[in-house]
């Protein structure tokens, strides 16, 4: 995760990370947990799924902060994401 | 031969793949419809509430949003149209230990059920009603609707609609609701919270979930599946205990969600022990106090 300026308490506050899991064959591509993704972590993918539809793909798998937002806005139980053991390395971004 | 170990590659399931039957998914619902939005936070709220999901019954009508009771793996009823409140009075009544939820439409629920709705509010049922209102009848092709916006152009008002819509949450407070909430699609997590709270609560409750139809609703009055959505973000106004009068739906001015509504009356069921089974009142004091 990047950062302007590294947090304060950087070292106390653990930020949880999440692995996606993708149901591509539930998919009907109405691509709300793409504009929703609140790390812009996913993106219509060029596959079609069985029915035809484009599923979403994770672009970013490492900026996922297991919200769960995907998950909950999903009309079709297609997209779930599930905590990740890894930590998150904090990056500090010179402007 | 050297047995291959099995391989853990197999993709997890969805966590509320327990409470759905996943062999009917995907859905019959369109691409961009919120009702499965409303659905799953629906279960998200049953499975969080702790109550015994082996004594909880869903029950919806016809419609769009009565297609829910056939993907729930609990108890559900898919009843006919309109009358998904009498058959869960019925079930309530004939097994007070049952929780009920109702999940249908606002067709369903409001314009052909729509006694059936004041009656049971006036009763004050215990059970939870979770209106999915799509502001037209998306069943049937988009035709206008009680909760059509003025204004709004449907299959039968192609220049706009010039009646005037039910104000949902006021009519459930005026018949007598103890719970009164609207949410969108879009504030999930608040619709979760508050169903949670509804099927905890004793009483009639009463919830709206505002949601797009896309195929119809939205093709008809230029709007996408996502416009509508920033439409709602853009012109949500979290109001907790607002007046119940104010919240006619109109975009223009901004609608008004929020928990409006949360007191305590006693119940049909309590009324009636204590008129005409007052032996089965003195029976569960006992257990009251214990």
């Amino acid at each position: 995760m990047e950062f302007w300026r590294i947090p304060l308490d950087a070292d106390t506050i653990q930020v949880s990370r999440g692995i996606v899991h993708i149901l591509e064959d539930r998919c009907k591509g109405c691509g709300y947990c793409i504009e929703y993704c609140p790390k812009q972590a996913l993106e219509f993918s060029a596959n079609f799924n069985q029915k035809g539809y484009h599923p979403p793909c994770v672009i970013k798998p490492e900026e996922c902060v297991n919200c769960h937002y995907c998950e909950i806005i999903c009309p079709e139980f297609a997209i779930f994401s599930v905590e990740s053991l890894q930590t998150t390395e904090l990056k500090q971004v010179r402007t | 031969m050297q047995k291959i170990p099995m391989t853990s590659n197999k993709q997890p399931d969805h966590p509320l793949d327990d409470l759905i039957r996943t062999d009917r998914i995907p859905h019959i619902w369109c691409p961009g419809c919120g009702i499965g939005t409303v659905f799953s936070s629906c279960l998200a709220a049953l499975k969080g509430s702790g109550i015994d999901l082996q004594k909880t019954v869903m029950v919806s009508g016809i419609g769009c949003s009565g297609r829910a009771a056939g993907y729930v793996k609990l108890d559900s009823f898919h009843t006919t149209h309109g009358r998904a409140i009498p058959f869960a009075t019925g079930l309530k009544l004939a097994n007070p230990e049952l929780n009920i939820v109702v999940f249908s439409g606002d067709g369903d629920l409001f314009a052909i059920g729509g006694n059936h709705f004041i009656h049971a509010a006036r009763r004050n049922m215990d059970m939870t009603v979770i209106c999915v209102n799509n502001l037209n009848y998306g069943m049937t092709g988009g035709q206008v609707a009680a909760t059509t916006p003025h204004l709004a152009k449907s299959t039968t008002t192609p220049a706009g609609n010039p009646e005037t819509p039910f104000n949902l949450p006021l009519m459930a407070y005026a018949c007598g609701a103890t719970y009164v909430a609207r949410w969108t699609m879009l504030h999930i997590r608040d619709l979760t919270d508050s169903i949670t709270e509804a099927i905890c609560k004793k009483g009639f409750s009463f919830i709206e979930a505002l949601s797009p139809c896309p195929v119809n609703y939205g093709r008809r009055n230029k709007q996408k599946p996502l416009d509508m959505l920033k439409l709602y973000q853009e012109k949500a106004i979290i109001k907790n205990d607002a007046d119940p009068s104010t919240l006619d739906i109109d975009f223009e001015k901004g609608i008004i969600l929020g928990k409006f509504i949360d007191l305590d009356r006693p119940t049909f069921i309590e009324e009636y022990d204590k008129i005409y089974r007052p032996s089965r009142l003195q029976e569960n004091v006992p257990e009251l106090n214990s």
